[in-house]
Order: C-alpha cells, then sequence, then structure tokens
C-alpha cells in the first residue's frame, strides 16, 4: 500500500495528523487511515467550545467498512468543524490533509508534540504495519 | 486455508482488495465501494461470483423428487427458464436459498451459496430418488456477473444479437469462445444484467474480453451488498439462516404450498400460528450507517434487530434490513437503532429502496 505522509504535520499511533497554525491547530485522519477505512460515509459533527485531551476521543467517523473513533492527537478547545464534510465526507478520501480536514481547536499545550510523530517516525511506523 | 477463484491473479493485477468470504479469497473492491455501486446502476460492471455452487441432477421426471426437495415447483416448469426458491430442513427452516435452472426434461442445475454447498449436497442426495445422478460442477464453474443499463449491448458484441432474446430469468446455451456457456438474464443488483457460467479453463479469457469493452468496470462483492440491499433482496447468513423460516422472512410467493416438500408441514402449522417477527427494510433519517446485528428499538423496548445495512449511494442515506416484531406498525413506523455508538432514527420502508431500475428492460 502507497501511503502519503506529508511534512510539517504530526501524526498519533492511531493515523490521526494534526497542523499547527499560531495558536490554533487542524486536526484530520491520515492518508493511511482512509485508505484503510474505504468510502467515508458519515463524520459526526464535533461541538464547538468542547474541550478534549490529547489521545481521547474527539468524534466518530463512519465508512461502508465500518465505525469508528477518531482521537484527538493534542489536547484543547473546539474551535470549528469543517462543515464541507456534512454533505461531502468524502473530502476525507479525496484530500486527507487538505479539504478534508475534521476539526479546529485551540492548542492547549504545543509541548504535547513530543507525545506524536513527525512525517519520517510517522512513514516507518506505518511500514512497519504491512 | 481461503480458496483462491480461477481469476485470483487478474483481481491481483487490478489492485484489489481481496478478504475472506464464505472460505474464498474474495474481491472486496477495486478502489472505491461506492463508485463500483453506482458503476453498476449507469453503466456496466463485471463481477466474479466464482464462489456459489453450482450442482447437476439428472432425474426421471415422471418419478422426480426434486418437487419435494425445493420449495417452488420445479418438474413443471419450463426448460431453458430459472426459479429463485429454497431448501428447508423438516422443521422448515432455510438451510439455503438457491436458483434452479431447467435444463432439459430430466436436467436441472441448481445455484446455491458457497458457505452451504456441502450441507446442500448432504441434504439433496439425501432425498433424491434412487436413479437419479448428482454432480457439484462447482469446481469446474467459473460464474461471471455482466450487470448494468449496459449489460445487453456489451454481451450482444460478444455473443451474438440471440442474446437479446433472454427474458427475464430465462437461460441459454451459447457457443462462445470455442466453449459452451450458460447465460441467464438473472442478477442479483436490480439492473439488467447477466449470469454466466462457463468451464474454469476458459474463465480469465471470458473474463479478459469483457474487460475490454471500456463500458465494463469490475465490482467487487463491497458494491454488491450496496446493490442486493437497495433491492430490499435477502443475503443467507444475514436475513436468512437455519433459525427462520420463509414465512418469517415473508418470502411466501416463492413457496408452492400446494405441492409436497420437506419443511412444508412446519410451515403450514407455522402460517396457523402466526409470525412473531417479521423482516423489513427500513431508511435511517440521515448518512448513518445500520451495522448487521445492531438492536432495533420502539421507544424504550427492544423490538428486533438488525440483519444487513448499508450507506446507500443513490439515497444518501443509511439503509437496512431487519427483524421486527410483528406488532410494530407497518410502512412509516418510526423504530430506532442501537449501534453501540449512539441511536440513529430511521423508518420502515416499503422494498425495493429503489424503484425504476433497468431490471426489467425489454426491446419488445
Amino acid at each position: 500500500m502507497d501511503i502519503n505522509v506529508l511534512e510539517g504535520y504530526y501524526y498519533s499511533k492511531e493515523h490521526e495528523w494534526v497542523k499547527i497554525e499560531g495558536s490554533k491547530a487542524k486536526i484530520g485522519i491520515s492518508d493511511y487511515a482512509q485508505q484503510k477505512l474505504g468510502d467515508i460515509t458519515y463524520i459526526d459533527p464535533t461541538e464547538p467550545g468542547k474541550k478534549v485531551k490529547q489521545f481521547e476521543f474527539l468524534t466518530g467517523i463512519e465508512s461502508v467498512k465500518a465505525a469508528s473513533d477518531v482521537y484527538a492527537p493534542l489536547s484543547g478547545t473546539i474551535t470549528a468543524f469543517n462543515v464541507a464534510l456534512d454533505d461531502a465526507p468524502e473530502l476525507v478520501n479525496k484530500s486527507c490533509y487538505g479539504d478534508g480536514w475534521i476539526a479546529e481547536i485551540e492548542v492547549a499545550d504545543p509541548g504535547e508534540t513530543k507525545n506524536l510523530m513527525d512525517a519520517a517516525a510517522y512513514k516507518k511506523y506505518t511500514a512497519g504495519l504491512e | 486455508m481461503d480458496k483462491n477463484t480461477p481469476l485470483y491473479q487478474e483481481h491481483v493485477n487490478l489492485k484489489a482488495l481481496m478478504a475472506p468470504f464464505a472460505g474464498w479469497n474474495m474481491p472486496i473492491h477495486y478502489g472505491s465501494i461506492l463508485d463500483e455501486a453506482k458503476h453498476t446502476r449507469t453503466a456496466v460492471s463485471l463481477f466474479d461470483i466464482s464462489h456459489m455452487g453450482e450442482f447437476i441432477i439428472r432425474e426421471n421426471p415422471s418419478k422426480s423428487s426434486m418437487d419435494t426437495i425445493v420449495t417452488i415447483p420445479v418438474v413443471k416448469m419450463k426448460t431453458q427458464r430459472c426459479r429463485y426458491g429454497f431448501l428447508l430442513n423438516e422443521d422448515g427452516r432455510i438451510l439455503d436459498d438457491l436458483i434452479a435452472y431447467r435444463i432439459a426434461a430430466d436436467e436441472w442445475m441448481l445455484v446455491v451459496n458457497a458457505a452451504n454447498e456441502h450441507k446442500d449436497m448432504d441434504a439433496i442426495r439425501r432425498q433424491l430418488s434412487p436413479d437419479a445422478s448428482f454432480e457439484n460442477i462447482s469446481p469446474r464453474i467459473v460464474k461471471l456477473d455482466l450487470q448494468g443499463p449496459g449489460s445487453l449491448a456489451v454481451l450482444k458484441d460478444i455473443v451474438g444479437d440471440e442474446v437479446k432474446r433472454l427474458t427475464y430469468y430465462g437461460f441459454q446455451f451459447f457457443s462462445l469462445l470455442g466453449g459452451n456457456f450458460i447465460i441467464s438474464r438473472t442478477g442479483y443488483t436490480g439492473e439488467l444484467g447477466f449470469e454466466i457460467y462457463v468451464d474454469s479453463s476458459r474463465g480469465v479469457e471470458l473474463w479478459q474480453t469483457l474487460m475490454k469493452n471500456p463500458a465494463v468496470k469490475p465490482a467487487g462483492l463491497g458494491a454488491r451488498d450496496i446493490l442486493r440491499l437497495e433491492m430490499g433482496l435477502p443475503l443467507y447468513g444475514n436475513e436468512f439462516n437455519e433459525d427462520l423460516t420463509p414465512l418469517d422472512a415473508g418470502m411466501e410467493r416463492f413457496i408452492d404450498m400446494e405441492k409436497e416438500f420437506t419443511g412444508r408441514k412446519a410451515l403450514l402449522e407455522q402460517q396457523r400460528r402466526g409470525v412473531p417477527r417479521r423482516l423489513v427494510g427500513f431508511a435511517v433519517d440521515g448518512r448513518r450507517t445500520p451495522r448487521h446485528e445492531n438492536r432495533i428499538l420502539s421507544g424504550d423496548r427492544d423490538a428486533g434487530f438488525v440483519t444487513s445495512g448499508v450507506f446507500s449511494p443513490h439515497l444518501n442515506k443509511g439503509i437496512g434490513m431487519g427483524y421486527v416484531d410483528s406488532a410494530l406498525g407497518g410502512e412509516g413506523a418510526a423504530i430506532d437503532i442501537d449501534t453501540g455508538k449512539g441511536v440513529i432514527k430511521a423508518s420502515v420502508e416499503k422494498l425495493p429502496f429503489l424503484k425504476n431500475t433497468s431490471i426489467k428492460y425489454s426491446e419488445v
């Protein structure tokens, strides 16, 4: 399986990514995750204002194969949900690092990135899962 | 160890996701399940269904046991016709659902589910008349389903105009690629389509010949599941099993109570008593998908269980089938589905979910 891993993103073992933009961060799922899930059919909208903790439940995602959980790669407060996913969840398949982002948070502690992988480490990690 | 069909290498070359199904290593999709389902309803899809079982039975029709073995009348049925029916046990419970092909006055082909092949063989052979012959030809048959509104045009190019004469649930032998093929106008998608049975030595050549047509794309079992469910077609192992009878599933039209068959007595008795639960279709209010074995609730009360669920790319919502209490209202009745990750609102709907497909297409 060919997996696209982008530089400048941090990755979790559960295959979420986070991209820090100032005090905020966008969250999505990796190319590995979207390929494994297959066609995405539904993403549960996250609630703005809700606090999330690193590696705890962020939202639910459904695909043609199964319903799965998405975990927050960093702690913070949800500031936005990608409403384009309401009618077009396939954006996660088409552009998992771009238009298919899922939620945005106000980052509580940027130091938590030490618990995540950079692109090189994540590439190695997914290669080991094959 | 799961078996590979003779087309295994074709699937690998097409980068199929392969997964075990009923003891076989089968293609689930070739990239996108939803795209494959949509392509089937707008163009033509090719499915490798070689895991299915085929039996040839030869028996004198004047002393035939065939009508006692299956629920449908197959002895008075015309040659070159197919019929859908059931194989039951003495308790009227479903051993399998099958399609019977009348090949000659004294010859039938039964097409059965892969997972039930051996169980079916035992049940049938036990009941056949002593001078009947039984042959399991499954190991040497490749079965390809060509389905979609464009399927007739594709097949006509290869087989010739003769194929136009096939009516719904009719079949014929065709000479093709130097071999003898059975082609029936049947399928499991709700679209105009054909099922092709060919000696396995010619399977790859047939697959490649059909795939050369640019309208044809391969489709896997994932799309097949969506397509059959959109039409409200049941699947053995989901809607049917050995705990259920055809009456539980509302399949009366595939049972001939006027004749003697195994399980009839039990069904007559069940008819008198009534069924506690019945099989229904339901649609979700939204994009969430009900899944096999989710509980169905009516208010706070347990009201049944989901047997199949998919996301329908044609209705853009979750759909499913399941058994619900007979007391529950009919079409339009509100139900809740407990997914284990929250509750989905749904309502009972008339089947099939999709109407006006190309299935009954006729040039005449």
